[in-house]
C-alpha cells in the first residue's frame, strides 16, 4: 500500500491558483455534461445553448449584464468579508433589506422630493439597510462569539418573510388589482436602461466602482492587510495589535452594504416596486458566494466572474425555452463548479507527497 | 368533530418531513458535521422516491431508494469535508445548488403526472379505534410510524448507548476522541451518511404521500427549515419530535389565517428567530443552561 502525507504547500505561484480554478470550472461543465449524456440529452448542444444564448448575441450579452451588476456589488463585498474568513452567507437577505430600504424612502417617506435627489436616497436607504442587516451577525460573533454562518442563513429567511408580510399587508399595492406588490415607483424614477435593455446603467456604474474602490481598500491599503491578516492567521493578528472586531464590523458594514446596494438597484432599474423575495433576486446572494471564491477573493475578477454566473443564469433561460428543462437546471452547473473549487482549492493549501521507507506515515 | 380529527391530521402530515430531516441532521452536527446540503438531499429524495415507485409500482423501492440517493450525495459532501477538509458551508450550499438542480433536470418527464403507487394509511389495530385520538394518531401512512420510532430509537442511542458517547464525544473534541482510540473520521463520515439517508427520506415522504405528484421546487425551503429546528430542538430527537409537529402544524395554519387578524408570515418567521434566540441563550454559558450545540461543529478535524 502506498503510504503518503497530506503538507501545506509554502509557495502558491498566481499561475499555478489560476490553473486550478479554471480547471474547477472545466471539471465542473465535464460532470454536468455526463449527467446531460446519461439523461440522453447531447450535452455538446446543451452547453451551446447555455452559451450561445447568454453570450451569443447581442440580446444575450445585455441580459447577462444585467444579471451580473448585483453579482459585481455584492461579490465584491464578500470578498473583503471572506478575505477575513468570516462567512457571511446572508447577502440574500441583505439585498432583500436593502430593496426594502430603498422602497420606504422612494414610496413612503418622500414620494414627493425631486428624482435626482430621491435616487441617489434610496440607494443609500438600501446601503444602510443592508449594512444593518449584516451588523447583526457580526456584533453577534464580536460580542457573544456566535458562529455567524448560522445567523446569516436564518437572517436571509427572516427578511424574506418580512417582505412577505410587508407586501400582503400593510405595503400592499392599492393599484396593483390586489397583487401581491406594493404600488408602483413615480415613472420619473425609473433608472435609465442601456438601449432597449434591462442593463440599469447607474448600478452598473456603482458596481464596478466598487469593485475598484473593493480591490484597493483590500489589496493598497493597511485596513485590507489587516484584513488578510485576520484571515490568515489570527492569533498573529491579535499579537500584532490589530483589532480583529473592528474589522469583522466594518467588512459586514461594507458587505452588507454591496449587498442593500444590489438590492435597491434591482428594485429601481427593473421591478420598480417591492415584490416576491423571489422576484427580487433569484439566489443572487448565494451565486456570488462562488462568484467571489473563483475570483481568487479579487474583486477585480470578480467582475470576470460575475459576468460568467450572470451569463450561466441566463443560459438557465435558454435551456428552459430551446429545451424544456426546468430554469433550476443551471444550480447543476453551480453546485458541481463549487464542488470542484473546494476540491481545487485543498490543491491549493495542500500537497499529497509519497512517502519512501524510512518515513513515518503520519497525516499532518 | 371530523374537521377536527382532519387539521390535526394536516399537522402531522406537514411536520413529518421535517421530523425525518431533523433528526438525521442532528447526527451529523452532533458528530460535528454541519451539513447545509439537506433541501438538495430532500430534493433528490423526492424526485428519485418518485420515480422509482412510478416506474416500479411499489412506494416502498420508491422510498428505500430515495435514502440511498439521499446518503449517496452526503457522502460527496462528507468527502470533500472531511478528507479534503474543506469549508462546511459553503459544500452544503454546494450540494443543495446541485441537489435542487439535479431534481428539477430529472423530474422534468414526470411533471403533472399523478403517483398511482403512494403510501396508504395504515390503521393500527385496537388503538385506531380509541375516539379521535386513534384516529388521528394511529391511523397514518406507515412513514409517519416509522419517524416516530426513528427519532426515539435516535434518541436513545444518542444518549443512552456508548455509540451517542462516541459520536458526541467527535462533535465536542475530536482530538480527546482520537487519542482514545476513536476513529473520528469513520464515526463522521457515518453520521452524514445517516443525515443524507433520513433527509432523502423526508424528501420521498413529500413526493410519495405528502403531494404525490412531481411539481418543480416542491421541497420549497423545508430544509432551511430543517436546519433552523436543529437548533431549535437542541440537538435533541426527543425535543425535535415537539419543534417539528409544532412547526407543522403552523405550516397549515399559515394558510388558514390568511387575511385574518394574525399574519401568517410573522408565524412562518418563528422557526428562524427562535433558532438565533436558541444560539443567543447558547452563548451565554453563565446561564447554566445547556443546549447541547456541538462544541466543535463546522470546524475540519486535522489529524
Amino acid at each position: 500500500m502506498a503510504r503518503w502525507r497530506i503538507e501545506k504547500r509554502e509557495k502558491k505561484s498566481l499561475g499555478f491558483v489560476l490553473m486550478i480554478l479554471l480547471l474547477s470550472v472545466a471539471s465542473g461543465l465535464l460532470v454536468a455534461s455526463i449527467i446531460f449524456f446519461l439523461r440522453g440529452v447531447n450535452p455538446w448542444m446543451a452547453l451551446t445553448k447555455i452559451f450561445a444564448g447568454s453570450f451569443g448575441s447581442v440580446y444575450g450579452w445585455k441580459e447577462t449584464i444585467t444579471k451580473s451588476i448585483p453579482l459585481i456589488l455584492i461579490g465584491s463585498g464578500l470578498c473583503i468579508v471572506f478575505s477575513a474568513k468570516f462567512w457571511n452567507i446572508g447577502a440574500e437577505g441583505q439585498l432583500l433589506m436593502g430593496a426594502v430600504g430603498a422602497t420606504l424612502f422612494g414610496l413612503f417617506l418622500f414620494p414627493k422630493l425631486n428624482p435626482a435627489i430621491l435616487i441617489p436616497l434610496m440607494f443609500l436607504a438600501g446601503f444602510i439597510f443592508g449594512a444593518i442587516w449584516g451588523l447583526i451577525p457580526a456584533l453577534l460573533k464580536v460580542k457573544l462569539k456566535i458562529n455567524e454562518t448560522i445567523v446569516t442563513l436564518m437572517l436571509n429567511y427572516i427578511a424574506a418573510e418580512f417582505i412577505l408580510f410587508l407586501i400582503y399587508g400593510p405595503w400592499k399595492g392599492k393599484t396593483q388589482f390586489g397583487f401581491p406588490y406594493t404600488d408602483n415607483f413615480a415613472k420619473s424614477l425609473y433608472l435609465k436602461t442601456f438601449p432597449e435593455s434591462r442593463v440599469h446603467i447607474i448600478t452598473l456604474a456603482i458596481g464596478i466602482v466598487f469593485a475598484i474602490v473593493c480591490w484597493f481598500l483590500l489589496y493598497k491599503t493597511k485596513f485590507g492587510y489587516e484584513i488578510r491578516i485576520t484571515g490568515a492567521n489570527p492569533e498573529a493578528g491579535k499579537y500584532s495589535g490589530i483589532k480583529t472586531s473592528k474589522i469583522l464590523i466594518f467588512g459586514m458594514l461594507i458587505s452588507g452594504g454591496l449587498a442593500g446596494l444590489a438590492g435597491a438597484g434591482e428594485i429601481l432599474g427593473i421591478h420598480h416596486r417591492l415584490c416576491q423575495p423571489l422576484t427580487i433576486s433569484s439566489g443572487y446572494g448565494f451565486t456570488a458566494i462562488i462568484v467571489a471564491w473563483l475570483g481568487n477573493l479579487n474583486p477585480i475578477l470578480v467582475v470576470i466572474t460575475s459576468i460568467f454566473f450572470g451569463g450561466l443564469l441566463v443560459g438557465g433561460d435558454a435551456i428552459k425555452s430551446s429545451l424544456g428543462f426546468p430554469h433550476a437546471t443551471i444550480e447543476i452547473f453551480n453546485g458541481l463548479i463549487l464542488f470542484f473549487l473546494l476540491i481545487g482549492t485543498f490543491f491549493i493549501q495542500y500537497r499529497i507527497r509519497l512517502l519512501n521507507k524510512n518515513e513515518k506515515g503520519i497525516k499532518s | 368533530m371530523t374537521w377536527f380529527v382532519l387539521i390535526f391530521g394536516r399537522f402531522l402530515v406537514a411536520g413529518t418531513p421535517l421530523l425525518l430531516g431533523t433528526i438525521g441532521e442532528i447526527y451529523a452536527e452532533k458528530a460535528g458535521n454541519l451539513n447545509l446540503g439537506v433541501e438538495g438531499m430532500m430534493a433528490v429524495g423526492a424526485i428519485s422516491g418518485f420515480a422509482f415507485a412510478h416506474n416500479t409500482g411499489n412506494p416502498w423501492i420508491g422510498f428505500i431508494l430515495a435514502g440511498c440517493m439521499g446518503g449517496l450525495l452526503s457522502l460527496v459532501h462528507a468527502f470533500v469535508t472531511i478528507s479534503l477538509r474543506a469549508n462546511q458551508v459553503v459544500s452544503g450550499l454546494a450540494l443543495t445548488m446541485f441537489g435542487v438542480g439535479l431534481s428539477g433536470f430529472i423530474g422534468n418527464e414526470y411533471v403533472g403526472i399523478s403517483l398511482v403507487p403512494r403510501f396508504k394509511n395504515v390503521a393500527i389495530p385496537f388503538l385506531s379505534e380509541i375516539p379521535f385520538v386513534g384516529e388521528v394518531l394511529f391511523t397514518r401512512s406507515p412513514v409517519f410510524y416509522i419517524a416516530i420510532l426513528l427519532a426515539v430509537v435516535f434518541w436513545y442511542i444518542m444518549f443512552r448507548t456508548k455509540w451517542g458517547i462516541i459520536i458526541r464525544a467527535c462533535g465536542e473534541n475530536p482530538k480527546t476522541a482520537e487519542s482514545a482510540g476513536i476513529n473520528v473520521y469513520r464515526v463522521q463520515y457515518t453520521c452524514v451518511l445517516i443525515g443524507g439517508v433520513c433527509a432523502g427520506l423526508a424528501g420521498a415522504y413529500i413526493s410519495l404521500y405528502y403531494i404525490p405528484t412531481w411539481i418543480d421546487g416542491m421541497i420549497a425551503g423545508r430544509g432551511w427549515i430543517v436546519i433552523a429546528l436543529v437548533i431549535l430542538s437542541q440537538w435533541n430527537s426527543l425535543k425535535a419530535l415537539f419543534s417539528c409537529y409544532l412547526f407543522g402544524s403552523i405550516y397549515v395554519l399559515q394558510y388558514a389565517l390568511q387575511g385574518s387578524f394574525l399574519n401568517p408570515t410573522l408565524l412562518l418567521m418563528m422557526p428562524y428567530l427562535t433558532a438565533v434566540t436558541v444560539l443567543i441563550v447558547d452563548s451565554k454559558k453563565t446561564l447554566k443552561y445547556k443546549t447541547g450545540s456541538p462544541t466543535h461543529l463546522g470546524e475540519p478535524y486535522i489529524k
